[in-house]
């Protein structure tokens, strides 16, 4: 457009505003508290240049998406996060998520697994099974895949802190299923700067993390080709309370700390970054999250290209998952947590994503039931299948509002990024506690507005139903899976060559001690039916624990 | 002059979620209370001896592992035990109704589900402790 036009524009802009009662701005803003103009014209994105900064889906920068013809070619993977009580019942779960048209696999661990302790751990009790299924030996990770043919579906796993070891138990089920590892597709998480930042379930100091994680690349980049050997995650940092921007600032400065490590430890930067993945949340504020995501892919391509020069285009590519917001859900009138999940997964899907989880209705509550998860899913299904959304690739791109929202995010994301190198790094700015403390003033900034009624939680603090009465069914974890995993555990402990495990465990203390990559010495003691909590233990003796001081 | 009331916030066992504890912790302090908070993954023994060596009036736990059964009574127990019997515990979290009636019934004091305006703990402590600021 010429300038001339965008000027006319801008003065004719100004001449409607002045009759125009655009209300108290500062009720008007995003979810993450960003003021918001009442329109937006080319005077806003009169910078923009189509070529540069959007180009063509596939193509670098790839604002508009990862592939050329996107959904076209090939929807999302509609998997759905999920994992609870003993690997049994989670197996059964699992191949009633693939009979209903799920396409791929995605386990949650229980909290002791992701702390790496075994269920029969004093620190476990009360919490094996709860918040996603008990896995403590290889065992186990045979019984839930049982069945379940790991050379054909693509699993995810939710694991940080102890990642090498479960990824070790899944190399040696599928090897067991006589699945070489080279067919193997899925992800770990592997993300643990954002454990320390949000999730918190860490093992070892960031230092002895971040070997680990370059060992983890080397491995997958060898071994297992097809492998996401880290999905970098903002999930867990807007669950805790984040604005979108700091989710996307925190989430990209953290994978190019990655990648940092990586070129450090010697490795070609292209031989690992097209293996890198990452994790988004979708929140409420439709747009916001469009934008979110549209900035993400464009800041990711550029900073891999021209600062890590990166010259593989796969190594540009910002591929995702994206899962709904937890934190949105209410506990009161439950129901409504489909219609706000169906706005989420829209958001994503208009944003570009790889993949998807809907929550369930009941999530605030427990872990989903059946009938929830199967609405939850159904939901995916109907965006891609009845609302036509899936036939032009991002249909938002040339709005002036999404272009504008895109710029600002991204304009943003780099202050953080500027903020964060002045404090020595994204490791050193943990340590300093720099972005907990942003994200825990957030998420008070968050509650306030919401207890003082400027924001709006239908069902909490409006359209409240005095002497509500939950309607819908709950699933329970009975306390009989804690004594059958541990009982499991105590008659594996006696059937394996103890002597074994223990020339394992020494060599593994040696490789950690040493520069050999660990996973080998890992999946040596896997094999020999080594324990989560043993192997870790182990690994914890060389390279230390960490501690968190406490603020808030 | 009155003594300003204390209390302890904690987060026992293995779960990380502590979004939840800090913005309770911040909003009991801006209402003028004495507030420690103990970081994440306490044992329910690490709690209750922070809970009487503070000289603390009240503990807050947060759980949304699914652990509270087990984690609550444990704590209420070993403040017993060492003395600190007349500390009230209270807490917040993902806790289904039918388990917050056994755990009253055990002595607990008000269990805080999600949606809980701050005020609403807020005002809860101020009416168990009127005779602190």
């Amino acid at each position: 457009m010429a300038q001339d036009d965008v000027e006319k524009i801008r003065e004719e802009k100004e001449r409607w505003e002045s009759c125009v009662d655009k209300g108290d701005p500062n009720r008007f803003l995003t979810v993450s508290g960003l003021p918001i103009d009442i329109i937006y014209t080319p005077a806003d994105i009169k910078e923009l240049n189509y070529l540069q900064d959007l180009g063509f889906p596939g193509e670098y920068p790839f604002t508009r998406g990862v592939r050329r013809n996107m959904y076209r070619g090939r929807l999302w993977t509609m998997r759905q996060f999920s994992g609870f009580g003993t690997a049994r019942q989670t197996n059964a779960r699992y191949k009633f998520l693939l009979a209903h048209g799920e396409t791929g696999l995605s386990v949650a661990f229980d909290f002791p697994t992701l702390y790496g302790r075994d269920s029969d751990d004093p620190m476990a009790r009360g919490e094996v099974g709860k918040c996603g299924v008990a896995i403590s030996s290889l065992e186990d990770m045979e019984t839930l895949f049982e069945g379940i043919p790991l050379g054909e579906v693509s699993t995810s796993m939710t694991i940080n802190g102890p990642a090498a070891v479960l990824w070790a138990f899944y190399i040696v089920a599928a090897e067991k299923q006589g699945v070489p590892s080279e067919k193997l597709r899925g992800t770990i998480q592997n993300d643990i700067l954002k454990e320390y930042i949000a999730q918190k379930s860490w093992l070892f100091p960031p230092e002895p993390s971040l070997r680990i994680i370059t060992d983890i690349m080397a491995f997958g980049a060898e071994r297992v080709p097809k492998w996401n050997t880290i999905s970098i995650s903002g999930y867990h940092i807007r669950e805790a309370g984040s604005t979108a921007v700091q989710e996307l600032a925190f989430t990209l400065k953290d994978g190019m700390t990655y990648v940092e490590a990586g070129i450090k430890a010697g490795l070609d930067v292209d031989s690992f970054a097209p293996r890198l993945s990452f994790f988004f949340n979708s929140h409420l504020d439709f747009f916001e999250e469009i934008a979110k995501f549209r900035a993400a892919r464009r800041i990711w391509a550029r900073e891999m290209r021209e600062t890590f020069k990166a010259k593989k285009p796969e190594s540009w590519l910002l591929r995702f998952h994206t899962q709904t917001a937890g934190c949105t859900l209410t506990a009161q009138q439950p129901e409504n947590n489909i219609v706000r999940t169906a706005f989420q997964a829209l958001a994503a899907v208009l944003g570009g994503t790889q993949s998807l989880h809907t929550n369930s209705m009941d999530e605030t509550w427990a872990l989903p039931t059946e009938k929830a998860v199967l609405i939850a899913l159904r939901t995916q299904q109907i965006i891609a299948e009845e609302t036509g959304v899936v036939n032009v690739i991002d249909p938002l791109g040339g709005s002036y509002y999404v272009e504008h929202l895109t710029n600002e995010m991204e304009r943003q994301a780099y202050e953080y990024f500027e903020k964060i190198d002045a404090l020595g790094g994204m490791v050193k700015a943990i340590e300093h506690g720099f972005p907990q403390r942003e994200i825990a003033e957030a998420a008070y900034r968050y509650q306030k507005a919401v207890d003082e009624k400027i924001r709006t939680v239908v069902g909490v603090n409006k359209y409240v139903l005095e002497g509500e009465k939950l309607e819908i069914p709950i699933l329970k974890i009975e306390p009989e899976v804690e004594k059958e995993q541990c009982e499991r555990l105590a008659r594996l402990r006696q059937r394996r060559d103890n002597a074994r495990v223990q020339r394992t465990l020494k060599d593994l203390k040696d490789a950690c001690a040493g520069k050999d990559n660990v996973m080998h010495a890992i999946l040596e003691a896997v094999r020999a039916y080594a324990t989560l909590g043993e192997i870790c233990g182990a690994m914890k003796e060389i390279f230390g624990t960490y501690k968190e001081p406490p603020m808030f | 002059m009155a003594k300003k009331l204390r209390i302890l916030i904690a987060k026992p066992g293995l779960d990380g979620h502590d979004r939840g504890a800090k913005v309770v912790a911040r909003a009991l302090r801006d209402a003028g209370f004495e507030v420690i908070y103990t970081g994440l993954h306490q044992t329910p023994e690490m709690i209750a001896e922070a809970a009487i060596q503070e000289d603390v009036d009240a503990v807050g736990l947060s759980i949304l592992s699914g652990a509270h059964m087990t984690l609550f009574p444990e704590v209420m127990r070993l403040l017993k035990e060492k003395g600190g019997g007349d500390i009230l515990v209270f807490g917040g979290g993902i806790i289904p109704q039918e388990d917050m009636e056994q755990l009253y019934r055990m002595g607990c004091g008000k269990l805080f589900g999600p949606g809980t305006p701050t005020e609403e703990i807020v005002d809860y402590l101020k009416a168990k402790f009127p005779d602190r600021v």
